[in-house]
């Protein structure tokens, strides 16, 4: 009977059958992937994308120079120098990130006292030349006031569970 | 003057316009062949496919032969180089000109000839040679593997192919395609009569074109992609086309031996409105969407479960076929026609 029954499901072709079934019944189902470059999944506010220096509401960098971010990082990608402005207060006078060197390990925007270096939502930054992606001071200062509202909206989503 | 007109000038003037009537959509079907597979396996597979060049991804395949053309040829310096161009062409050419006995409705055929079948086969059968050049010229090792097992894969199931399409020729009494889609109006498609037989068909056509499961000349994981390895540019284009073309002309194929070419499905009043040739189409995507479904479900065969297949199951059973059908013919005085 269990020769019959192989058989049986052989000659009547029962794995095909079953196998090609299978495939048509999947075709109607939702598709799972996105258009990707239109359609973007879900980011966290934690994510660390490309790195901006972000200003106070008044205009004024938020960036004191006191180079915890430049000691803590990991890669050695952050060169920072400084110098006294004309009020007195501490600046920096270069701020650059190699973004060849970085490993968005994020520990910079963790040891930042004052909020100033941060990683953005932003994870489209290639460039064509290696030289584009030596980050300046202006550089990230821009990238600040690009992506100023991500980034407030983020730390204040994320503020709760710190 | 006018006579030569008459007789030469106009004549051939109306069939390359006949001919053109046929390729030029033909073409089109192929591309978008290209774009409905990509889709269809998205689809099994739950992804989206192409969607960005144009609405849908529609323009997809028009980006991509213009992307082909756009290529440089190379031309292996060890390649023979007059074989080697030639190859594309001879499968191109041989998968268009399988086209001119295919009917598309009562009547409606480039070349009505009585040998319609035969003709069909041995265009088919010539496949080979557009293959076996390639990885021949090529000089390339990988090539010439892909072409060796396309060529005695096509040899192999032409035979189950040649056995099947005999039972058929029995029920129609004849080779002519058009006659033999008339027949089936008076007794019915062939494929409820000829079942084990379409099915068998169907799985001999995919190991023709080299489709999956059968498409171990374009084995990738141990030939690179086959006979077609060292084209680039048009001339892989030509192949890719001549491919493709290919399995239409085997669905057009299949859709007049079984299915009852342009045939309604009931002769009824709103399916007889419609007509012939879009039946025939109809019919023909049907057999195409097979070959696309076969390819997104089967796994591989291996080389020497394909020849398994062939020669001891498909032949056996086809030939089995053959002489019930045969049997079946004679001893109940169902001949039809002629021809004896």
């Amino acid at each position: 009977m269990a020769t019959l029954d192989r058989v049986a499901r052989t000659v009547l072709w029962q794995e095909l059958v079953k196998g090609f079934a299978m495939t048509f019944r999947y075709m109607f189902k939702r598709k799972v992937t996105l258009n990707y470059p239109y359609e973007r999944g879900p980011l966290s506010p934690r994510f660390r994308g490309e790195h901006a220096l972000r200003r106070y509401p008044n205009g004024e960098e938020r960036c004191i120079a006191c180079k915890l971010c430049e000691a803590i990082c990991p890669a050695q990608a952050i060169t920072i120098e400084s110098e006294p402005r004309a009020d007195g207060s501490r600046r920096t006078t270069r701020y650059d990130i190699d973004m060849t060197k970085c490993i968005y390990c994020g520990f910079c925007e963790e040891a930042c006292p004052v909020d100033a270096i941060v990683e953005g939502p932003n994870d489209a930054f290639a460039a064509e030349t290696r030289a584009e992606l030596f980050y300046t001071k202006e550089k990230l200062l821009a990238n600040g006031e690009r992506w100023e509202r991500e980034i407030a909206a983020n730390l204040e989503r994320d503020a709760p569970y710190r | 003057m006018v006579d030569a007109f008459s007789t030469t000038i106009w004549p051939v003037t109306v069939l390359v316009f006949q001919i053109l009537l046929v390729v030029v959509p033909l073409l089109l079907a192929v591309a978008y062949l290209t774009y409905a597979e990509r889709k269809i396996i998205a689809a099994m597979q739950l992804r989206q496919g192409p969607m960005t060049v144009g609405p849908y991804g529609l323009l997809q395949p028009l980006a991509d032969g213009l992307k082909l053309f756009l290529k440089e040829t190379v031309i292996p310096t060890g390649a023979n180089k007059v074989v080697f161009v030639l190859a594309p062409m001879i499968t191109f050419i041989l998968a268009l000109i399988g086209w001119a006995v295919i009917p598309f409705g009562n009547g409606i055929v480039l070349a009505d000839i009585n040998v319609g079948v035969l003709y069909l086969f041995a265009v088919s059968s010539l496949g080979v040679y557009g293959i076996i050049m390639a990885g021949w010229a090529s000089n390339s090792r990988y090539a010439f593997l892909g072409a060796l097992r396309s060529s005695a894969q096509m040899v192999s199931y032409e035979i189950a192919i040649g056995l099947i399409i005999i039972s058929v020729l029995i029920s129609a009494g004849s080779l002519n395609l058009s006659a033999i889609v008339r027949a089936q109006a008076e007794q019915g498609w062939y494929v409820f009569w000829h079942f084990p037989m379409f099915l068998i068909f169907l799985v001999a056509i995919l190991a023709e074109t080299n489709r999956h499961p059968f498409d171990l000349p374009e084995d990738e994981a141990s030939l690179v992609t086959g006979y077609n390895v060292e084209y680039s540019s048009m001339t892989f284009a030509l192949f890719f086309l001549g491919e493709y073309a290919n399995m239409i002309l085997m669905s057009a194929i299949a859709s007049v031996l079984f299915l009852g070419g342009w045939l309604p499905p009931l002769p009824i009043w709103p399916l007889t409105w419609i007509p012939g040739p879009l039946w025939l189409i109809l019919k023909i995507c049907l057999v195409l969407f097979v070959f696309i479904w076969a390819r997104a479900t089967l796994p591989r065969y291996r080389y020497d479960q394909l020849m398994r297949l062939g020669w001891k199951v498909l032949l056996p059973l086809s030939l089995g076929w053959v002489v019930l059908t045969a049997g079946v013919v004679l001893a109940f005085d169902l001949a039809q026609g002629g021809a004896g």
